[in-house]
Protein backbone atom coordinates (compact mmCIF):
# COMPACT_ATOMS: atom_id res chain seq x y z
CA UNK A 1 0.00 0.00 0.00
CA UNK A 2 0.92 3.60 -0.83
CA UNK A 3 1.92 5.82 1.96
CA UNK A 4 -0.28 9.16 1.87
CA UNK A 5 0.79 10.63 5.21
CA UNK A 6 3.50 10.73 7.59
CA UNK A 7 6.16 12.16 9.85
CA UNK A 8 8.01 14.43 7.94
CA UNK A 9 11.60 14.13 7.87
CA UNK A 10 12.51 17.25 9.51
CA UNK A 11 10.55 16.66 12.45
CA UNK A 12 11.98 14.35 15.04
CA UNK A 13 10.10 11.64 17.35
CA UNK A 14 9.72 13.33 19.96
CA UNK A 15 6.04 14.00 20.44
CA UNK A 16 5.01 17.91 20.55
CA UNK A 17 4.78 19.01 24.64
CA UNK A 18 2.38 21.67 23.49
CA UNK A 19 -1.35 21.80 24.82
CA UNK A 20 -4.20 20.02 23.28
CA UNK A 21 -5.68 22.16 20.71
CA UNK A 22 -2.31 24.80 20.60
CA UNK A 23 -1.34 25.54 17.08
CA UNK A 24 2.10 25.64 17.64
CA UNK A 25 2.11 21.87 16.36
CA UNK A 26 0.44 22.67 13.31
CA UNK A 27 2.90 25.22 12.64
CA UNK A 28 6.02 22.87 13.10
CA UNK A 29 4.57 20.23 11.01
CA UNK A 30 4.16 22.90 8.07
CA UNK A 31 7.42 23.83 8.36
CA UNK A 32 9.23 20.95 8.83
CA UNK A 33 7.51 19.80 5.17
CA UNK A 34 8.45 22.43 3.56
CA UNK A 35 11.91 21.70 4.64
CA UNK A 36 11.62 18.54 3.80
CA UNK A 37 9.95 19.36 -0.04
CA UNK A 38 12.74 21.75 -0.84
CA UNK A 39 15.46 19.25 0.32
CA UNK A 40 17.17 21.83 2.88
CA UNK A 41 17.05 20.29 6.24
CA UNK A 42 20.75 19.30 5.76
CA UNK A 43 21.65 22.89 5.53
CA UNK A 44 19.44 24.38 7.60
CA UNK A 45 19.49 25.84 11.25
CA UNK A 46 17.04 26.71 12.96
CA UNK A 47 16.54 29.43 16.37
CA UNK A 48 14.16 28.54 18.91
CA UNK A 49 12.95 31.41 21.43
CA UNK A 50 11.84 32.13 24.76
CA UNK A 51 8.36 30.84 25.02
CA UNK A 52 6.35 27.77 24.35
CA UNK A 53 8.45 27.26 21.17
CA UNK A 54 11.57 27.11 23.35
CA UNK A 55 11.15 22.86 22.83
CA UNK A 56 11.11 23.68 19.36
CA UNK A 57 14.56 22.37 19.36
CA UNK A 58 13.62 18.92 19.90
CA UNK A 59 11.36 18.71 17.72
CA UNK A 60 12.83 20.09 14.03
CA UNK A 61 15.54 17.56 13.15
CA UNK A 62 18.19 20.01 11.49
CA UNK A 63 20.64 21.93 13.81
CA UNK A 64 18.97 24.11 16.47
CA UNK A 65 20.23 26.43 18.77
CA UNK A 66 18.53 28.45 21.86
CA UNK A 67 18.25 32.48 21.64
CA UNK A 68 17.28 34.40 24.69
CA UNK A 69 14.42 35.97 25.26
CA UNK A 70 13.69 38.36 21.94
CA UNK A 71 16.94 37.83 20.51
CA UNK A 72 16.54 35.36 17.82
CA UNK A 73 16.90 37.31 14.61
CA UNK A 74 20.27 38.54 16.27
CA UNK A 75 21.70 34.93 16.56
CA UNK A 76 20.30 34.31 13.06
CA UNK A 77 21.76 37.22 11.76
CA UNK A 78 25.34 36.43 13.68
CA UNK A 79 24.85 32.80 11.88
CA UNK A 80 23.53 33.41 8.44
CA UNK A 81 26.84 36.51 7.94
CA UNK A 82 29.03 33.19 9.09
CA UNK A 83 27.54 30.77 6.73
CA UNK A 84 25.95 32.32 4.41
CA UNK A 85 25.35 28.95 2.20
CA UNK A 86 22.60 27.82 5.44
CA UNK A 87 18.92 28.29 5.34
CA UNK A 88 18.61 30.31 8.58
CA UNK A 89 14.89 30.18 10.17
CA UNK A 90 14.19 31.91 13.12
CA UNK A 91 10.51 30.96 15.43
CA UNK A 92 8.97 33.19 17.43
CA UNK A 93 6.07 34.02 19.53
CA UNK A 94 4.39 37.48 19.95
CA UNK A 95 5.80 38.25 23.52
CA UNK A 96 9.45 37.51 21.92
CA UNK A 97 9.36 39.22 18.90
CA UNK A 98 6.99 42.15 19.49
CA UNK A 99 7.95 43.02 22.92
CA UNK A 100 11.36 42.32 24.09
CA UNK A 101 12.33 41.47 20.46
CA UNK A 102 10.66 44.07 18.50
CA UNK A 103 13.93 46.78 17.99
CA UNK A 104 15.73 43.11 16.58
CA UNK A 105 12.83 42.39 14.21
CA UNK A 106 12.64 46.19 12.94
CA UNK A 107 16.24 46.27 12.07
CA UNK A 108 17.10 42.96 10.98
CA UNK A 109 13.79 43.23 8.44
CA UNK A 110 15.41 46.77 7.43
CA UNK A 111 19.26 45.21 6.64
CA UNK A 112 17.18 42.47 4.88
CA UNK A 113 18.99 39.43 5.80
CA UNK A 114 18.51 36.44 4.18
CA UNK A 115 16.75 34.86 6.75
CA UNK A 116 13.02 33.46 7.46
CA UNK A 117 11.07 34.06 10.84
CA UNK A 118 7.67 31.94 11.34
CA UNK A 119 6.03 34.70 14.17
CA UNK A 120 3.14 32.87 16.21
CA UNK A 121 0.67 35.72 16.92
CA UNK A 122 -1.72 33.80 19.62
CA UNK A 123 -2.05 37.22 21.34
CA UNK A 124 -1.03 35.87 24.73
CA UNK A 125 2.44 35.08 26.29
CA UNK A 126 1.49 31.25 26.48
CA UNK A 127 4.53 30.40 28.47
CA UNK A 128 4.22 32.54 31.68
CA UNK A 129 0.72 32.17 32.16
CA UNK A 130 -1.42 33.93 29.92
CA UNK A 131 0.04 37.63 30.55
CA UNK A 132 -0.61 40.89 27.77
CA UNK A 133 0.69 40.38 24.25
CA UNK A 134 1.63 43.48 22.25
CA UNK A 135 -0.92 41.61 20.51
CA UNK A 136 -3.40 41.26 22.77
CA UNK A 137 -6.74 42.69 21.15
CA UNK A 138 -8.18 45.58 22.84
CA UNK A 139 -10.85 44.11 25.19
CA UNK A 140 -9.34 40.82 25.67
CA UNK A 141 -9.03 40.07 29.18
CA UNK A 142 -5.37 38.53 30.47
CA UNK A 143 -3.51 37.89 33.61
CA UNK A 144 -1.95 41.34 33.56
CA UNK A 145 -4.66 43.02 31.49
CA UNK A 146 -8.20 41.60 33.95
CA UNK A 147 -10.24 44.62 33.21
CA UNK A 148 -9.31 44.02 29.53
CA UNK A 149 -6.74 45.55 27.46
CA UNK A 150 -7.70 49.66 27.61
CA UNK A 151 -5.56 51.32 24.63
CA UNK A 152 -6.03 54.33 26.83
CA UNK A 153 -2.98 53.14 28.43
CA UNK A 154 -1.90 49.73 27.29
CA UNK A 155 -1.84 50.94 23.39
CA UNK A 156 -3.63 49.13 20.44
CA UNK A 157 -2.64 46.08 19.04
CA UNK A 158 0.32 45.95 16.81
CA UNK A 159 0.13 44.59 13.21
CA UNK A 160 3.63 43.10 12.99
CA UNK A 161 3.02 42.47 9.66
CA UNK A 162 1.83 45.58 8.10
CA UNK A 163 4.64 47.26 10.10
CA UNK A 164 7.01 45.26 8.54
CA UNK A 165 6.04 45.37 5.13
CA UNK A 166 6.76 48.86 5.02
CA UNK A 167 10.88 48.15 5.05
CA UNK A 168 12.87 48.05 2.27
CA UNK A 169 14.79 45.19 2.91
CA UNK A 170 11.92 43.05 3.20
CA UNK A 171 11.25 40.49 0.73
CA UNK A 172 8.22 38.43 1.89
CA UNK A 173 5.40 39.41 4.31
CA UNK A 174 2.25 37.43 4.93
CA UNK A 175 -0.38 36.55 7.48
CA UNK A 176 -2.20 33.35 7.85
CA UNK A 177 -4.23 31.05 9.94
CA UNK A 178 -4.55 27.53 10.52
CA UNK A 179 -7.94 27.48 12.34
CA UNK A 180 -9.73 25.47 9.14
CA UNK A 181 -8.06 23.19 6.80
CA UNK A 182 -8.26 25.60 4.00
CA UNK A 183 -6.11 28.05 6.25
CA UNK A 184 -3.68 25.13 6.60
CA UNK A 185 -2.97 25.08 3.06
CA UNK A 186 -2.34 28.37 2.46
CA UNK A 187 -0.22 28.82 5.30
CA UNK A 188 2.15 26.23 3.74
CA UNK A 189 2.42 28.22 0.71
CA UNK A 190 2.94 30.98 2.50
CA UNK A 191 5.88 29.59 4.59
CA UNK A 192 7.24 27.61 1.18
CA UNK A 193 7.49 31.17 -0.62
CA UNK A 194 8.50 32.38 2.48
CA UNK A 195 11.62 29.76 2.54
CA UNK A 196 11.70 30.01 -1.28
CA UNK A 197 12.74 34.31 -0.86
CA UNK A 198 15.96 32.97 0.91
CA UNK A 199 16.37 30.16 -0.92
CA UNK A 200 16.86 32.58 -3.67
CA UNK A 201 18.78 35.26 -1.73
CA UNK A 202 15.59 37.69 -1.86
CA UNK A 203 15.76 38.99 1.66
CA UNK A 204 14.02 38.83 4.88
CA UNK A 205 11.10 36.98 4.92
CA UNK A 206 7.92 36.85 7.63
CA UNK A 207 4.89 34.99 8.01
CA UNK A 208 2.73 35.49 11.05
CA UNK A 209 0.59 32.82 11.86
CA UNK A 210 -3.04 33.74 13.61
CA UNK A 211 -2.95 30.90 16.66
CA UNK A 212 -4.49 29.94 19.70
CA UNK A 213 -3.84 29.19 23.03
CA UNK A 214 -6.92 27.69 24.38
CA UNK A 215 -5.02 27.33 27.83
CA UNK A 216 -4.63 30.70 28.16
CA UNK A 217 -7.56 32.21 26.41
CA UNK A 218 -9.91 29.86 28.76
CA UNK A 219 -11.28 28.23 26.06
CA UNK A 220 -11.91 24.40 24.85
CA UNK A 221 -9.64 23.71 21.86
CA UNK A 222 -12.90 24.11 19.12
CA UNK A 223 -14.05 27.00 20.92
CA UNK A 224 -11.06 28.34 20.61
CA UNK A 225 -10.53 28.16 16.74
CA UNK A 226 -13.96 30.14 16.80
CA UNK A 227 -12.48 33.19 19.09
CA UNK A 228 -9.64 33.44 16.52
CA UNK A 229 -11.81 33.96 13.34
CA UNK A 230 -14.15 35.85 14.86
CA UNK A 231 -12.25 38.11 16.63
CA UNK A 232 -8.39 37.78 15.42
CA UNK A 233 -8.67 37.82 11.58
CA UNK A 234 -10.62 41.07 11.54
CA UNK A 235 -8.53 43.09 13.31
CA UNK A 236 -5.54 40.61 11.69
CA UNK A 237 -6.38 40.47 8.15
CA UNK A 238 -5.01 37.67 6.53
CA UNK A 239 -3.19 37.84 3.16
CA UNK A 240 0.30 38.87 1.76
CA UNK A 241 1.79 41.92 2.41
CA UNK A 242 4.64 42.10 0.42
CA UNK A 243 6.57 39.48 -2.12
CA UNK A 244 9.28 39.14 -3.66
CA UNK A 245 8.11 41.14 -7.02
CA UNK A 246 7.91 44.25 -5.33
CA UNK A 247 12.14 43.85 -4.50
CA UNK A 248 13.74 46.60 -6.90
CA UNK B 1 56.14 40.78 10.38
CA UNK B 2 58.26 41.94 12.56
CA UNK B 3 58.41 45.41 11.34
CA UNK B 4 57.00 48.10 14.17
CA UNK B 5 54.38 50.16 13.09
CA UNK B 6 52.94 53.19 15.12
CA UNK B 7 49.44 52.29 15.94
CA UNK B 8 46.45 53.41 18.24
CA UNK B 9 45.03 51.14 20.65
CA UNK B 10 41.64 50.66 19.55
CA UNK B 11 42.39 50.20 16.18
CA UNK B 12 45.76 47.65 17.32
CA UNK B 13 43.37 45.24 18.75
CA UNK B 14 41.21 45.26 15.28
CA UNK B 15 44.25 44.72 13.62
CA UNK B 16 45.15 41.63 15.70
CA UNK B 17 41.75 39.98 15.33
CA UNK B 18 41.77 39.95 11.70
CA UNK B 19 45.29 38.78 11.84
CA UNK B 20 44.06 35.71 14.17
CA UNK B 21 40.80 34.84 11.59
CA UNK B 22 38.20 37.19 13.25
CA UNK B 23 36.29 38.06 10.54
CA UNK B 24 32.70 38.79 12.36
CA UNK B 25 32.83 41.79 13.75
CA UNK B 26 29.50 43.60 15.57
CA UNK B 27 29.37 46.19 18.02
CA UNK B 28 27.81 49.70 18.59
CA UNK B 29 29.56 52.92 19.04
CA UNK B 30 30.76 54.10 22.66
CA UNK B 31 33.57 56.24 23.58
CA UNK B 32 36.21 55.45 24.43
CA UNK B 33 36.55 52.65 21.89
CA UNK B 34 34.40 53.60 18.71
CA UNK B 35 37.76 53.14 16.48
CA UNK B 36 37.84 49.72 16.79
CA UNK B 37 34.68 49.76 14.98
CA UNK B 38 35.71 52.15 12.54
CA UNK B 39 38.54 49.98 12.14
CA UNK B 40 36.34 46.80 11.57
CA UNK B 41 34.52 48.83 9.26
CA UNK B 42 37.39 49.62 7.06
CA UNK B 43 38.91 46.40 6.86
CA UNK B 44 36.32 43.25 7.12
CA UNK B 45 34.74 44.27 3.98
CA UNK B 46 37.26 44.05 2.09
CA UNK B 47 38.02 39.95 3.44
CA UNK B 48 35.98 37.48 1.26
CA UNK B 49 32.93 36.24 3.54
CA UNK B 50 33.61 38.51 6.17
CA UNK B 51 31.38 40.56 7.97
CA UNK B 52 31.00 43.71 10.51
CA UNK B 53 27.29 44.81 11.68
CA UNK B 54 26.48 48.25 13.24
CA UNK B 55 24.29 46.40 15.70
CA UNK B 56 21.07 48.21 16.50
CA UNK B 57 22.22 48.37 20.39
CA UNK B 58 24.91 46.15 22.45
CA UNK B 59 22.67 43.58 23.34
CA UNK B 60 21.86 43.11 19.61
CA UNK B 61 25.92 42.97 18.96
CA UNK B 62 26.38 40.24 21.43
CA UNK B 63 23.60 38.01 20.22
CA UNK B 64 25.35 38.61 16.69
CA UNK B 65 28.22 37.21 18.33
CA UNK B 66 26.68 34.51 19.90
CA UNK B 67 24.99 33.13 16.06
CA UNK B 68 28.35 33.43 14.53
CA UNK B 69 30.22 31.61 17.21
CA UNK B 70 27.64 28.89 17.03
CA UNK B 71 28.88 28.22 13.56
CA UNK B 72 32.31 27.97 14.61
CA UNK B 73 33.85 31.20 13.19
CA UNK B 74 35.60 33.58 15.25
CA UNK B 75 33.78 36.35 16.42
CA UNK B 76 34.45 39.48 18.45
CA UNK B 77 32.29 42.18 20.04
CA UNK B 78 33.75 45.71 21.56
CA UNK B 79 32.27 48.58 24.14
CA UNK B 80 33.36 50.42 27.15
CA UNK B 81 31.11 50.16 30.58
CA UNK B 82 27.77 51.00 30.19
CA UNK B 83 28.18 49.20 26.65
CA UNK B 84 29.38 45.96 28.64
CA UNK B 85 26.52 45.88 31.18
CA UNK B 86 23.87 45.66 28.45
CA UNK B 87 25.54 42.91 27.04
CA UNK B 88 25.91 40.46 30.00
CA UNK B 89 22.71 38.18 29.50
CA UNK B 90 23.61 37.49 25.98
CA UNK B 91 27.29 36.49 27.87
CA UNK B 92 25.89 34.35 30.28
CA UNK B 93 24.18 32.52 27.15
CA UNK B 94 27.45 32.31 25.79
CA UNK B 95 29.35 31.01 28.93
CA UNK B 96 26.43 28.57 29.45
CA UNK B 97 26.12 27.57 25.78
CA UNK B 98 30.20 26.90 25.96
CA UNK B 99 31.07 28.83 22.99
CA UNK B 100 34.65 30.77 22.48
CA UNK B 101 34.29 34.68 21.10
CA UNK B 102 35.61 38.12 22.13
CA UNK B 103 34.68 41.17 24.32
CA UNK B 104 36.61 44.00 24.58
CA UNK B 105 35.68 46.23 27.68
CA UNK B 106 37.60 49.63 27.41
CA UNK B 107 36.68 50.91 30.95
CA UNK B 108 35.23 54.22 31.24
CA UNK B 109 34.25 56.22 34.47
CA UNK B 110 31.12 54.77 36.42
CA UNK B 111 28.37 54.10 37.61
CA UNK B 112 25.64 55.56 35.36
CA UNK B 113 27.08 57.11 31.98
CA UNK B 114 29.46 58.09 34.27
CA UNK B 115 32.24 59.61 31.95
CA UNK B 116 34.57 59.09 29.09
CA UNK B 117 37.60 58.91 30.84
CA UNK B 118 39.64 55.48 31.82
CA UNK B 119 38.51 53.74 34.78
CA UNK B 120 38.98 50.57 36.26
CA UNK B 121 35.61 49.83 38.14
CA UNK B 122 34.13 47.11 36.15
CA UNK B 123 36.54 45.07 38.06
CA UNK B 124 33.90 42.90 39.75
CA UNK B 125 31.82 42.81 36.65
CA UNK B 126 34.72 41.43 34.32
CA UNK B 127 35.82 38.57 37.11
CA UNK B 128 33.10 37.51 39.18
CA UNK B 129 30.61 36.99 36.23
CA UNK B 130 28.64 39.70 35.42
CA UNK B 131 25.86 38.34 34.03
CA UNK B 132 23.37 35.78 35.90
CA UNK B 133 23.94 32.95 36.72
CA UNK B 134 27.39 30.91 37.71
CA UNK B 135 30.55 31.55 34.94
CA UNK B 136 33.61 33.70 34.18
CA UNK B 137 35.33 35.10 31.50
CA UNK B 138 38.91 34.58 30.73
CA UNK B 139 39.98 38.29 31.93
CA UNK B 140 43.41 40.13 30.22
CA UNK B 141 44.43 43.10 31.39
CA UNK B 142 47.06 44.49 28.97
CA UNK B 143 48.65 47.92 29.81
CA UNK B 144 50.69 48.92 26.94
CA UNK B 145 49.16 48.69 22.81
CA UNK B 146 51.71 45.73 22.05
CA UNK B 147 50.11 43.83 25.05
CA UNK B 148 46.83 44.65 23.92
CA UNK B 149 48.17 43.19 20.26
CA UNK B 150 49.55 39.90 22.22
CA UNK B 151 46.60 39.58 24.38
CA UNK B 152 43.88 39.41 22.03
CA UNK B 153 45.15 37.60 19.35
CA UNK B 154 45.16 35.39 22.66
CA UNK B 155 42.59 35.26 23.84
CA UNK B 156 41.28 33.76 20.74
CA UNK B 157 43.37 30.67 21.16
CA UNK B 158 42.20 30.69 25.12
CA UNK B 159 38.52 31.23 23.89
CA UNK B 160 38.72 28.14 21.28
CA UNK B 161 40.97 26.10 23.66
CA UNK B 162 38.46 26.59 26.61
CA UNK B 163 35.32 27.08 24.78
CA UNK B 164 34.68 30.08 27.26
CA UNK B 165 34.53 33.65 25.90
CA UNK B 166 37.45 35.97 27.29
CA UNK B 167 37.15 39.44 28.04
CA UNK B 168 40.21 42.04 26.89
CA UNK B 169 39.89 44.47 30.16
CA UNK B 170 41.34 47.60 29.27
CA UNK B 171 41.00 51.39 29.82
CA UNK B 172 40.01 54.65 27.51
CA UNK B 173 43.92 55.65 28.16
CA UNK B 174 45.78 52.33 26.49
CA UNK B 175 42.76 52.64 23.93
CA UNK B 176 43.27 56.05 22.92
CA UNK B 177 47.38 55.82 23.39
CA UNK B 178 49.61 55.29 19.97
CA UNK B 179 52.64 53.30 20.42
CA UNK B 180 54.57 51.09 18.23
CA UNK B 181 53.62 47.67 17.92
CA UNK B 182 54.77 44.85 16.35
CA UNK B 183 52.42 41.70 14.73
CA UNK B 184 54.63 38.75 15.76
CA UNK B 185 54.14 35.47 13.89
CA UNK B 186 53.22 33.68 16.33
CA UNK B 187 53.47 30.29 17.11
CA UNK B 188 51.36 27.29 16.06
CA UNK B 189 49.45 25.95 19.15
CA UNK B 190 47.16 22.99 18.92
CA UNK B 191 43.35 23.92 19.39
CA UNK B 192 40.40 21.59 19.77
CA UNK B 193 38.85 20.77 16.78
CA UNK B 194 35.08 22.83 16.92
CA UNK B 195 33.76 19.92 14.37
CA UNK B 196 31.94 18.36 17.42
CA UNK B 197 29.67 20.74 17.98
CA UNK B 198 29.60 23.93 15.63
CA UNK B 199 26.40 24.65 13.52
CA UNK B 200 26.73 24.19 9.83
CA UNK B 201 23.73 22.33 9.30
CA UNK B 202 23.43 18.03 9.29
CA UNK B 203 24.72 16.36 6.38
CA UNK B 204 26.46 13.38 7.07
CA UNK B 205 25.49 13.58 11.06
CA UNK B 206 23.26 13.45 13.51
CA UNK B 207 21.63 17.19 14.29
CA UNK B 208 23.37 19.55 16.66
CA UNK B 209 21.97 21.51 19.06
CA UNK B 210 23.04 24.14 21.32
CA UNK B 211 20.81 24.44 24.58
CA UNK B 212 21.57 27.04 27.39
CA UNK B 213 19.27 26.09 29.31
CA UNK B 214 17.71 22.30 31.31
CA UNK B 215 14.95 22.61 32.81
CA UNK B 216 15.82 19.40 35.00
CA UNK B 217 17.83 20.78 37.84
CA UNK B 218 19.91 18.02 38.48
CA UNK B 219 20.88 18.30 34.62
CA UNK B 220 21.43 22.00 34.77
CA UNK B 221 23.67 21.21 37.24
CA UNK B 222 25.62 19.05 35.54
CA UNK B 223 26.29 21.60 33.22
CA UNK B 224 27.52 24.08 35.87
CA UNK B 225 29.78 21.38 37.63
CA UNK B 226 30.82 20.75 33.72
CA UNK B 227 31.52 24.35 33.16
CA UNK B 228 33.65 24.93 36.51
CA UNK B 229 36.07 22.10 36.00
CA UNK B 230 37.29 24.65 33.08
CA UNK B 231 37.74 27.63 35.43
CA UNK B 232 39.68 25.37 37.83
CA UNK B 233 41.72 24.30 34.96
CA UNK B 234 42.36 27.76 33.94
CA UNK B 235 43.05 28.45 37.45
CA UNK B 236 45.77 25.81 37.22
CA UNK B 237 47.42 26.47 33.27
CA UNK B 238 46.72 30.01 32.34
CA UNK B 239 47.48 32.37 35.45
CA UNK B 240 50.12 35.08 33.87
CA UNK B 241 51.53 38.60 35.69
CA UNK B 242 54.52 40.32 35.76
CA UNK B 243 56.70 40.68 39.12
CA UNK B 244 58.99 43.77 39.43
CA UNK B 245 61.33 44.37 41.73
CA UNK B 246 60.21 41.96 44.57
CA UNK B 247 63.53 41.11 46.30
CA UNK B 248 63.60 43.12 49.11
CA UNK B 249 61.09 45.51 48.55
CA UNK B 250 59.71 47.41 51.62
CA UNK B 251 55.98 47.35 49.92
CA UNK B 252 54.74 45.53 47.12
CA UNK B 253 52.23 47.24 44.77
CA UNK B 254 49.69 45.77 43.56
CA UNK B 255 48.28 47.09 40.52
CA UNK B 256 46.66 46.16 36.67
CA UNK B 257 46.31 47.79 33.38
CA UNK B 258 47.09 51.61 32.97
CA UNK B 259 47.59 52.04 36.68
CA UNK B 260 50.47 49.22 36.69
CA UNK B 261 52.09 51.78 33.71
CA UNK B 262 52.24 54.54 36.43
CA UNK B 263 53.09 52.23 39.26
CA UNK B 264 56.50 51.49 37.15
CA UNK B 265 57.53 55.07 37.08
CA UNK B 266 56.65 55.32 40.84
CA UNK B 267 59.36 52.91 41.34
CA UNK B 268 61.87 54.80 39.59
CA UNK B 269 60.86 57.45 41.45
CA UNK B 270 60.90 55.88 44.82
CA UNK B 271 64.16 54.26 44.24
CA UNK B 272 65.80 57.62 43.84
CA UNK B 273 64.71 58.24 47.37
CA UNK B 274 65.70 55.60 48.42
CA UNK B 275 62.87 53.38 48.84
CA UNK B 276 62.47 50.05 47.51
CA UNK B 277 59.25 49.41 45.78
CA UNK B 278 57.78 46.01 44.25
CA UNK B 279 55.28 45.58 41.69
CA UNK B 280 52.77 42.81 40.83
CA UNK B 281 50.65 43.48 37.99
CA UNK B 282 48.58 40.39 37.09
CA UNK B 283 47.70 39.97 33.26
CA UNK B 284 45.45 37.54 33.68
CA UNK B 285 42.29 38.73 36.06
CA UNK B 286 40.37 35.78 36.09
CA UNK B 287 42.04 33.30 36.67
CA UNK B 288 43.59 35.68 38.81
CA UNK B 289 47.69 35.24 40.20
CA UNK B 290 46.84 34.42 43.83
CA UNK B 291 50.18 32.26 44.34
CA UNK B 292 52.69 35.04 43.71
CA UNK B 293 50.87 37.36 45.69
CA UNK B 294 50.62 34.48 48.37
CA UNK B 295 54.09 33.76 47.63
CA UNK B 296 55.47 37.72 48.14
CA UNK B 297 53.11 38.00 51.03
CA UNK B 298 55.88 35.73 53.04
CA UNK B 299 58.60 38.10 52.57
CA UNK B 300 57.02 41.76 52.27
CA UNK B 301 54.32 42.51 54.75
CA UNK B 302 52.98 45.69 53.17
CA UNK B 303 50.54 45.56 50.32
CA UNK B 304 49.20 48.55 48.24
CA UNK B 305 46.68 47.95 45.96
CA UNK B 306 45.85 50.62 43.77
CA UNK B 307 43.27 50.71 40.80
CA UNK B 308 40.79 53.39 38.96
CA UNK B 309 38.08 52.07 41.35
CA UNK B 310 37.03 52.70 45.17
CA UNK B 311 38.46 49.16 46.15
CA UNK B 312 37.98 45.61 43.56
CA UNK B 313 40.83 43.56 43.00
CA UNK B 314 42.01 44.93 46.27
CA UNK B 315 39.08 42.09 47.75
CA UNK B 316 41.10 39.45 45.50
CA UNK B 317 44.13 40.23 46.59
CA UNK B 318 42.96 40.48 50.78
CA UNK B 319 41.90 36.49 49.87
CA UNK B 320 45.25 35.79 48.17
CA UNK B 321 47.34 37.31 51.18
CA UNK B 322 45.09 35.70 53.76
CA UNK B 323 46.03 38.31 56.32
CA UNK B 324 49.71 37.33 56.24
CA UNK B 325 49.97 40.79 55.17
CA UNK B 326 49.03 44.69 55.65
CA UNK B 327 47.11 45.46 52.29
CA UNK B 328 45.98 49.22 51.80
CA UNK B 329 44.25 50.56 49.12
CA UNK B 330 44.69 53.75 46.98
CA UNK B 331 41.87 54.34 44.55
CA UNK B 332 41.29 57.19 42.38
CA UNK B 333 37.74 57.02 40.47
CA UNK B 334 34.81 58.51 37.63
CA UNK B 335 37.38 58.53 35.37
CA UNK B 336 40.16 60.72 37.37
CA UNK B 337 44.07 58.80 36.75
CA UNK B 338 46.29 58.65 39.98
CA UNK B 339 49.57 60.38 39.63
CA UNK B 340 52.55 58.63 40.51
CA UNK B 341 53.07 61.41 43.19
CA UNK B 342 49.85 60.79 44.17
CA UNK B 343 50.78 56.97 45.25
CA UNK B 344 54.18 58.05 46.32
CA UNK B 345 52.34 60.03 48.79
CA UNK B 346 50.61 57.56 49.99
CA UNK B 347 53.48 54.92 49.63
CA UNK B 348 55.28 57.45 52.03
CA UNK B 349 52.45 57.21 54.60
CA UNK B 350 52.88 53.33 55.40
CA UNK B 351 56.58 53.46 55.43
CA UNK B 352 56.84 55.78 58.38
C1 LIG C 1 14.79 38.27 29.59
C2 LIG C 1 13.60 37.45 29.91
N1 LIG C 1 12.48 38.05 30.36
C3 LIG C 1 11.40 37.31 30.65
C4 LIG C 1 11.41 35.96 30.49
C5 LIG C 1 10.18 35.16 30.87
N2 LIG C 1 9.40 34.69 29.72
C6 LIG C 1 9.52 33.43 29.29
S1 LIG C 1 8.50 33.10 28.01
C7 LIG C 1 7.86 34.66 28.01
C8 LIG C 1 6.78 35.09 27.07
C9 LIG C 1 6.54 34.18 25.96
O1 LIG C 1 5.45 34.60 25.26
P1 LIG C 1 5.39 34.52 23.68
O2 LIG C 1 6.63 35.04 23.08
O3 LIG C 1 4.13 35.19 23.26
O4 LIG C 1 5.37 32.95 23.34
P2 LIG C 1 4.28 31.83 23.67
O5 LIG C 1 4.70 31.23 24.98
O6 LIG C 1 2.95 32.48 23.72
O7 LIG C 1 4.41 30.85 22.55
C10 LIG C 1 8.46 35.42 29.02
C11 LIG C 1 8.09 36.81 29.30
C12 LIG C 1 12.60 35.36 30.04
N3 LIG C 1 12.74 34.05 29.88
N4 LIG C 1 13.68 36.12 29.74
S1 LIG D 1 0.27 27.63 26.83
FE1 LIG D 1 -0.79 28.27 24.96
S2 LIG D 1 0.81 28.65 23.44
FE2 LIG D 1 1.71 27.43 25.11
S3 LIG D 1 1.52 25.31 24.45
FE3 LIG D 1 -0.25 25.77 25.72
S4 LIG D 1 -1.82 26.44 24.28
FE4 LIG D 1 0.13 26.52 23.20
Amino acid sequence: MKKVFGRPKSLTKDPFTYCPGCHHGIAHRLVAEVLDEFGIREKTIGISPVGCAVFTYAFFDCDMICAAHGRAPSVATGMKRSKPDSIVFTYQGDGDLAAIGMGEIVHTANRGESITVIFINNAIYGMTGGQMAPTTLVGQVTQTSPYGRDPKTMGYPIKVAEMLSTLKGVAYISRVALSKPAYVLKAKKAIRKAFQSQIEGKGFSLVEILSTCPTNWGLSPIEASKWLEENMIPYYPLGEFKTPEEVS
Amino acid sequence: MGEKILMKGNEAIGEAAIRVGCHFYFGYPITPQSELAAYMSKKLPKIKNAAFIQAESEIIAINMVYGAASTGARTMTSSSSTGISLKQEGISFIACAELPCVIVNMQRGGPGLGSIQPGQADYFQATKGGGHGDYHLIVLAPSSVQELVDLTMDAFDLADKYTNPAMILGDGLIGQMMESVEFKERKKIDLPDKKGWILTGCKGRKKYCIVPFNMDPYEMEKVNFKIQEKYNKLKEREVRYEAVNLDNADLIIVAYGTVARIAKTVIQNAKSEGINIGLIRPITLFPFPESIIAEASKKVNKFLVVEMSLGQMVEDVKLAVNGKAEINFYGRVGGVVPTQSEILNEIKKYLK
